[in-house]
């Protein structure tokens, strides 16, 4: 099979010491990050990007993504052991994680969160590598007419994926794209909403947004509760974990219901935080336990840790194929490869074969990795959480003004993402999801140049957009998408209207 | 951290949710405004070839004016919303720490500005350690002087990275 010796040739790119040592660099910062509240996933990978400038391509995303799997695996540590998730897709762990931990099995929950998650990215890797290259040669076909409405899909996706308003989801989004909308206009070269600002012509970068909502929001958020880092103890013996091994082998279909969740959802795109959510609340409907959830039932570890591996690896699939970013640290990913000078899309498959297959064979080898790493630093982590607060803290926060000044060497970029830090602090209090935000002001330019580009080559026709049958399907299943939740927001007011409820 | 001593007005809300949502939506319906203007500015109709660059703005702008409203209106008149809405945004004891991270913050990126990263980052640190953690100066100074330098090699010499300095690095010659 091609793909099979594609994939040969890419772990013969990878094995090199150069690039195993950024593997295991990149996975030991990536758990760091995963277990530093204030530093998940999207917002670690931003700090840390412009350190890779100097690299090549192919290194620098494989530390990248390294880091990506290592806060995927790490960010468990501390909602196990502390019930703080470390980033947003460990919150569905400390359901039944911690729960866990306090019955004296913080061990064995360590052990298959971890086991999960390997689980999970691993069916998400094997996915990509016999996926991505149909889809790749798929999207070929693919015009400024069709990539338009794969991308009205992707945000349409987004009303019916979350738990919060529909409207809320639009402002948010809305107000992403008027972010990106910033600066010079591409098409006409009209400057657009610098108000006459020399500042503002460079418009917003996203990784500011990025750095700014989900680090220093984040932080200003959690200082509300106070953070106690009085976590519990765990050992990890090989004991512990051989035991633990023998008793997941039961759980295969929750194991592979939740790989397919997540691979879905990150691929849809949703990404890692929703997967995790989606796969509990259904492993809590099928699982024979179900209403143990939340007691520290093992089932409800599973769920979560497998789907946000697979989803987390999975949302890199639409990332290289189409060049759309299934989750935000996709997004930060897909900045990078922009930076770098990599076009992401059908043709980075034919024309950086090298770079493409190199980083899906690192995938196999970073969360094998990842994997070893964690079983045996469990430790160090927890001991690093008991540095108090009032010294880390200031240390992640400069961190982040570190990251965010050397995106552009501006200083004026430090003052945004304290900006957007308190905007962050902002929307998260009132329930305004972050994540349509940050994808807007990422693919806003892309979205509307397909736009532009559609209409230039109709003429002005809006039926363009139905000219042939798949993208006909796809403008007709966005609009469908988008309007759903909304019909039945209407739906369920108007219902309720009509035949009240008796009063609780 | 345990609750302050003054901990009897500690639940006491500084805002309520209701008011909070209204001004973040008047925030964004004002944002709102502001694009539609310039967009106009740059001509927001379907022209010859296409729709003009004010076009996109426009009806981004026009959606979020829209649906920033209603979120106003809900907040305002909504029966249930004035039940949840009443619900503190934020109590006194919750904003205190949370401005005990924020404004030291703010003196940091400003300080950033003038007297460079390295110079910053020490000072902050240090004040967060005693604002904070109320630590004394035998703990503080050696995390002071250690960060900096840790940071300058990592940045500067490691990653080749250059962030900024101010009036003290330049005396020093760096």
């Amino acid at each position: 099979m091609e793909e099979f010796n594609s994939l040969m040739q890419g772990f013969v790119v990878v094995l090199t010491p150069y690039n195993i040592m950024l593997m295991f660099i990149g996975i030991f910062l990536g758990v760091l990050v995963g277990v530093l509240p204030g530093l998940g996933g999207a917002n670690g990978i931003a700090i840390l990007l412009p350190i890779t400038f100097t690299m090549e391509p192919v290194s620098a995303i494989i530390m990248l993504t390294c880091i990506y799997w290592g806060s995927l695996f790490g960010g468990a540590i501390t909602a196990i052991l502390f019930n703080i998730p470390g980033c947003s897709w460990s919150v569905a762990t400390t359901f039944d994680g911690y729960p866990m931990a306090k019955k004296g099995q913080a061990g064995e929950a360590l052990t298959t969160s971890f086991t999960a998650s390997f689980v999970g990215a691993l069916f998400a890797v094997v996915l990509i590598t016999f996926l991505a290259p149909v889809i790749a040669r798929f999207a070929l076909r693919f015009g400024p007419a069709e990539f338009f409405a794969i991308l009205l899909l992707t945000f349409a996706s987004f009303m019916s994926m979350g738990k919060e308003s529909p409207i809320k989801v639009i402002m948010a989004m809305m107000l992403g794209f008027a972010l990106a909308c910033v600066g010079m206009d591409v098409v006409t070269g009209q400057l657009r909403l610098t108000f006459g600002s020399s500042e503002l012509l460079r418009g917003f970068a996203f990784l500011i947004a990025v750095i700014g909502l989900f680090g220093i929001g984040e932080i200003l958020v959690s200082m509300e509760e106070g953070l106690r880092f009085q976590g519990l103890t765990a050992k990890i013996n090989p004991r512990v974990v051989w035991k633990t091994w023998g008793m997941l082998g039961k759980h295969w279909a929750n194991f592979l219901r939740s790989s397919v969740i997540g691979s879905a959802l990150g691929i849809a795109p949703a990404g890692a935080t929703p997967a995790s959510f989606m796969s509990y609340g259904i492993a809590k409907k099928f699982s024979p336990n179900g209403d143990k959830f939340g007691t520290g039932e093992i089932d409800g570890l599973i769920a979560p840790e497998t789907a946000n591996n697979a989803a987390g690896c999975a949302s890199l699939l639409p990332m290289l194929t189409l060049g759309i970013p299934g989750s935000p640290t996709a997004a930060v990913l897909l900045g990078g490869l922009m930076i770098w000078g990599l076009q992401p899309g059908p043709l980075l498959f034919t024309e950086q074969k090298e770079f493409v297959w190199g980083l899906i064979a690192s995938m196999y080898l970073g969360n094998i990795a990842g994997l070893i790493v964690v079983l045996t630093t469990v430790p160090l982590f927890a001991a690093i959480l008991r540095v108090p607060f009032s010294i880390i803290a200031p240390i992640i926060i400069i961190a982040c003004s570190v990251g965010a000044f050397t995106v552009a060497n501006s200083l004026g970029d430090v003052w945004y993402m304290l900006a957007f830090g308190v905007l962050g602090y902002l929307l998260k209090k009132l329930k305004y999801p972050v994540a349509p935000l940050v994808l807007a002001m990422v693919l806003g330019n892309a979205a509307e140049n397909a736009f532009r580009q559609s209409m230039l080559m109709s003429q002005g026709e809006l039926g363009f957009f139905w000219s042939n049958g798949l993208v006909g399907t796809l403008s007709t299943v966005a609009l469908v998408l988008l309007f759903w939740p909304l019909a039945s927001w209407f739906y369920g007011k108007a219902s309720n209207k009509l035949s009240p409820t008796p009063a609780n | 951290m345990q609750s302050e001593p003054f901990s009897a007005d500690a639940d006491k809300a500084v805002v309520s949710m209701r008011t909070m949502e209204i001004a973040v939506a008047l925030g964004f319906f004002l944002i709102g405004a502001l694009v539609m203007w310039d967009s106009v500015r740059l001509g927001h109709t379907w022209g010859d070839d296409g729709p003009g660059a004010g076009y996109f703005p426009f009806y981004i702008s026009l959606i979020m004016m829209i649906t920033a409203g209603v979120v106003m209106l809900v907040a305002a008149l909504g029966s249930k919303a004035k039940q949840s809405g009443a619900a503190p945004f934020v109590t006194r004891g919750q904003l205190r720490p949370v401005l005990a991270v924020f404004f030291p913050l703010a003196l940091y990126v400003l300080g950033v500005q003038y007297l460079g990263l390295y110079v910053s980052a020490a000072l902050f640190v240090g004040l967060f350690m005693r604002i904070n953690g109320k630590y004394g100066l035998k703990k503080i100074l050696p995390i002071t002087i250690v960060l900096p330098v840790v940071v300058y090699l990592m940045f500067e010499k490691w990653f080749l990275v250059p962030l900024p300095k101010g009036p003290i690095e330049a005396l020093l010659g760096l």
